[in-house]
C-alpha cells in the first residue's frame, strides 16, 4: 500500500485523532493502544505506522518494549496555534446562524 | 473573508475568549443553544441529556457508523438566565484533558443582530495550549470530510 505521508490526511480519519488524544499525555505500547480499540490489532498497527510515517509519533525503546509518544512539535505544527480552534468554532457558528435563518422563515 | 469569529488566547493565560456576532435576534440564538434537535445540528453531536436549567446537566455524543463511541461530553449547568446567560462546565469523556468552566454571554446588538462571547476557564496555561494544539480534540466528533475542510484552508 502505498502510504500518503501527509499530516492533514493522517489526522483525517477519526481512529487516529483517538489514537493521538489517548497519547496527549502519556505514552503507550502498541498493545496498550490497540487494547483501547474494537478494531484489530493489525488495523491499530496500520494507524500507528501512518501516524509515525508522518512524525505525527515517535518510537521509543524501552528495554523489550517500544513507546510511542506524541511529537509535540509536529503538533504544534499543524495548530499553528490558535487559528485551527477559531476555524472549528467559526464553522459551527455559521451552521448556527444558517439554521436559525431557516428557523425564523418556516 | 471577514473574520465573524474571534478567539483571544493571550499567551501565559489559562482562558480563552471567543466572541462571534449573529446576523439572527438574540431569542433565536438563544434557541439553538438550549433546543436538543437544534443543537445536534449545529454541534454535530447526538445529545443524550439537555437540561437547561440551575443544577441541570447535558451530555452529548458521537457514534460512527458501526456505532462505536466516538466522543461523548458532558458538563453541569450553573447559571442559567434565558436569553442573557448561562455557565457551565464540559468535560470531554475518556480523554486527557480536565474539565472546563464556560461562561456564555448572549447580547443584543442594534438591527436584529446578537452576540455570543464565550469566557473558557481551563485547568493550566498547559490544558489551554493543549486543546488549542489538538484542534480536532473538539472536533473528534466532527465529520470526516468536515474536518479534512477545515484543516485544508490551513495548508
Amino acid at each position: 500500500m502505498n502510504l500518503r505521508r501527509d499530516v492533514f490526511q493522517a489526522i483525517a480519519d477519526p481512529t487516529r485523532r483517538a489514537i493521538l488524544m489517548l497519547l496527549a499525555t502519556q505514552s503507550m505500547t502498541a498493545g496498550v493502544i490497540a487494547s483501547n480499540f474494537d478494531s484489530a490489532r493489525p488495523t491499530v498497527s496500520k494507524h500507528l505506522q501512518i501516524l509515525t510515517a508522518c512524525e505525527l509519533l515517535k518510537q521509543e525503546q524501552q528495554g523489550r518494549e517500544i513507546y510511542y509518544h506524541l511529537n509535540a512539535g509536529k503538533m504544534k505544527e499543524i495548530a499553528d496555534f490558535i487559528e485551527p480552534f477559531r476555524k472549528l468554532w467559526d464553522d459551527r457558528f455559521n451552521k448556527l446562524e444558517a439554521l436559525m435563518k431557516n428557523y425564523k422563515s418556516t | 473573508m471577514e473574520r465573524k469569529t474571534k478567539v483571544d488566547a493571550v499567551e501565559g493565560k489559562q482562558e480563552i475568549i471567543i466572541t462571534r456576532e449573529f446576523e439572527l435576534p438574540l431569542n433565536l440564538l438563544f434557541k439553538a443553544y438550549i433546543e436538543p434537535d437544534l443543537v445536534e445540528q449545529w454541534m454535530g453531536n447526538k445529545v443524550l441529556k439537555m437540561e437547561s436549567k440551575p443544577h441541570g446537566s447535558y451530555q452529548f455524543e458521537t457514534q460512527d457508523a458501526q456505532g462505536n463511541i466516538l466522543f461523548r461530553a458532558n458538563g453541569v449547568i450553573h447559571e442559567f438566565v434565558p436569553d442573557a446567560k448561562i455557565t457551565r462546565t464540559f468535560e470531554m469523556e475518556n480523554t486527557p484533558f480536565p474539565v472546563q468552566l464556560e461562561f456564555l454571554e448572549f447580547v443584543e446588538l442594534a438591527g436584529g443582530r446578537s452576540k455570543l462571547t464565550m469566557h473558557v476557564i481551563y485547568k493550566s496555561v498547559e490544558d489551554r495550549d493543549m486543546m488549542l494544539q489538538m484542534p480536532f480534540a473538539e472536533g473528534i466528533n466532527m465529520a470526516h470530510n468536515q474536518l479534512e475542510k477545515v484543516i485544508g484552508k490551513l495548508i
